[in-house]
């Protein structure tokens, strides 16, 4: 067996992996304010644009499920949870600083990406 | 106008209070936090700020069928729970029966990322349901400042803590919430700045390797408070806060007595003893039967029936029994008997204000007719002058408001005079007892003398206290041209003045006889004399005779020569 190269196979496979990994994420808003349709419009876009068909949004209103705020420890609205791929990450506001979002979600913008696949 | 105001001011807003059940506490804020508001509590680690709220909660649920919510911060429910087990409070049941909800609100700076505005939405909506769910009155956020290091942006959180603060007081809860010393505030945060209603502080001094825990309030609106800094103590069942002195001096007096175990000091307090409540102070230089006057105190209390409770800080117990069992007092007796119960320790091994928890809780478990306390002077090793004294006046006054008779020995130290107690605590005593070791002539006596007894006719004189082993016993000490004399002095003197009467009686006899004699030679002389009267009297009478006789006579004679000269 090769180590080095085989090691060099899972990290090509790993950045496949990456660029092809599902995401899950949990939108927790706090009733249907502007903050909160500002988040979900923010979010929304950003998965189309840069996750397109593989991820899958939650949105869930804290004062439907109290209980949820809880189990989550969700304290803000908006807040964002990425659930997978791990670790978690919570992101809270009206998810309108996109690059932080991006890189918090540890997305490639897409530009980049395509240019890999270049 | 104004004055009007304040008038109605003052009929409607008599502000209601939370009571904590916090022993102590709610004395000193007259009645506890201030109901349906937020009150602060403030103290640098380790000063007990969780417990303090965890008791608010526990008393609340337990004694006032308030439910409470704890929302935590920091620790999570079962180290919670674990940490409070060993006093007592099981949170898991007062959890079931839906008395307690213990809300954990974990935030990490780390995984937390600021995307654009946002509120805190999500934590006053598990407020709320938490609230909700079990009916709660009452509300402790520890410690909020937790979402200071977690939320980067000041100014949202600074105006959501205002507004839960204000949704807190719009829901009528009595809250309380904890923050962390700061190094200029109050707290880190300055969380004073939005709870204003109460604000309460707590902290830690370490002194002389003796750490002491205080509560001050440093702020109460609309309600007296006491204003000093009160020491607490987190006991084997919860904080006690002790006020510094007992806030009332309303305690019933006695007029019994009880007897003092010396027949001859009961005399000199004017006739039966101590009074029955009262404080007595026996103090003393090394070595002048202090410990053996509170026992004789006790043996007497016991031998009555009653029940005595002994702190003794520098004898051991069994020392005790048996120094005190050379003076012919039986203390064992009285311990097998369970009316009398020592306990010994050192001063050094507590605080100040853990001997005086310590004092309280056994003399409420045991219910003692007197207390004594051998001796006081040795607590000053543990506290300043001003702390003995104000742990002491507490401890007075308690057990005056249980009718306990408390008696204390001190040491004075040989240098300082003799009406000077270590701890500057005479004043608080009604009986005070100087004993005194005087040394004449090669040797040292004890006496004693009644320097004060409230309310008695006690005697101004001072008695010599023997100590023998058939018990403890006054003697007159003897007064004579010399003065006062003791000991071995007293009995040579008393000697002398035996020889020195006898003499004189002697003395007396003689001078009695020799007058005796010269009176009786006078009444001889005196028989005599009268007998020469006597006989002079008749020398007169015969006298008289012959002179008529012979005057006869010489009338006959005449007539006789007439007749013969034939006179015409």
């Amino acid at each position: 067996m090769d180590k080095p190269k085989n090691r060099a196979a899972d990290f090509e496979k790993a950045l496949q992996d990456r660029a092809q990994q599902k995401y899950v994420l949990r939108l927790y808003v706090a009733g249907m304010t502007p903050r909160s349709r500002e988040a979900i419009t923010s979010i929304k876009k950003l998965c189309e644009e840069h996750l397109q068909g593989r991820y899958e949004i939650e949105i869930l209103d804290i004062y439907q499920h109290p209980e949820l705020a809880s189990a989550q420890q969700v304290i803000a609205a908006p807040t964002l949870i990425k659930e997978l791929p791990l670790p978690l990450r919570k992101f809270i506001g009206s998810l309108s600083d996109e690059g932080r979002i991006l890189k918090g979600l540890d997305v490639q913008p897409k530009e980049r990406i395509a240019c890999g696949h270049e | 106008m104004v004055s009007d105001r304040s008038l109605v001011n003052i009929r409607q807003d008599v502000l209601a209070k939370c009571p904590t059940g916090i022993q102590g506490f709610d004395e000193i804020t007259a009645g506890g936090l201030p109901k349906g508001r937020p009150s602060l509590v403030c103290g640098g680690p380790g000063c007990g700020k969780t417990l303090f709220g965890m008791e608010f909660l526990v008393r609340g649920a337990t004694e006032f069928d308030e439910p409470g919510v704890f929302v935590s911060f920091e620790e999570r429910p079962e180290e919670l729970a674990q940490n409070v087990i060993s006093l007592g409070w099981n949170l898991q049941d007062l959890e079931t029966n839906g008395k307690l909800l213990v809300e954990y609100v974990q935030v990490e700076r780390s995984d937390i990322e600021e995307t654009g505005e946002y509120d805190l939405e999500g934590l006053f909506i598990r407020l709320a349901s938490a609230v909700d769910a079990i009916g709660a009155k009452r509300i402790v956020l520890d410690t909020v400042e937790s979402l200071f290091a977690a939320l980067p942006n000041e100014l949202i959180l600074r105006s959501e803590l205002r507004r839960l603060f204000r949704w807190l007081k719009d829901k009528g809860l009595t809250a309380m919430i904890t923050g962390e010393r700061g190094d200029r505030n109050l707290t880190r945060h300055g969380l004073e700045e939005y709870v204003s209603d109460c604000v309460i502080d707590l902290n830690v001094r370490v002194k002389s390797d003796i750490a002491t825990r205080r509560l001050r309030i440093v702020k109460y609106r609309g309600s007296r408070h006491g204003t000093n800094e009160y020491p607490f103590l987190i006991g084997a069942t919860g904080f006690s806060v002790m006020p510094i002195t007992s806030i009332n001096l309303d305690y019933a007096t006695l007029m019994e007595r009880v007897p003092s175990g010396v027949e001859r000091l009961d005399t000199m307090l004017g006739g039966s003893g101590y009074y029955k409540g009262s404080s007595v102070l026996i103090t003393g230089t090394a070595g002048t039967g202090k410990s053996s006057l509170a026992s004789a105190f006790a043996q007497s209390i016991c031998a009555t029936g009653g029940k005595c409770l002994y702190f003794a800080f520098e004898e051991a117990v069994s020392q005790i029994l048996r120094n005190m069992s050379s003076i012919g007092i039986n203390l064992g007796q009285w311990v097998d008997a369970g009316l009398l119960k020592f306990h010994a320790s050192r001063p050094t091994t507590f605080g100040m204000e853990m001997h005086l928890l310590t004092m309280y809780n056994m003399v409420k478990e045991f219910n003692p007719s007197a207390v004594i306390i051998d001796p006081i002077s040795n607590l000053s090793s543990v506290g300043n002058e001003e702390e003995v004294k104000s742990v002491l006046t507490r401890f007075v006054d308690y057990l005056k408001g249980r009718g306990i008779t408390t008696l204390f020995t001190d040491l004075t130290s040989g240098k300082t005079a003799g009406e000077y107690t270590e701890a500057a605590i005479s004043s608080l005593m009604d009986t005070w007892i100087l004993l005194r070791n005087i040394e004449t002539n090669g040797e040292r006596n004890r006496a004693l003398f009644v320097l004060k007894a409230r309310g008695t006719d006690h005697s101004n004189q001072v008695r010599e206290f023997v100590l023998s082993s058939q018990g403890l016993e006054l003697t007159d000490a003897y007064l004579g041209p010399e003065g006062v004399l003791m000991g071995s002095a007293r009995v040579a003197q008393e000697v002398r003045a035996q020889a020195e009467s006898m003499r004189r009686s002697q003395e007396l006899k003689g001078r009695t006889r020799g007058l005796e004699t010269r009176r009786a030679m006078l009444e001889a002389q005196m028989a005599s004399l009268k007998q020469e009267v006597i006989c002079l009297d008749e020398e007169v009478e015969m006298f008289k005779v012959e002179a008529m006789a012979q005057d006869d006579a010489l009338a006959k004679g005449r007539d006789d020569m007439a007749r013969i000269r034939k006179a015409d």
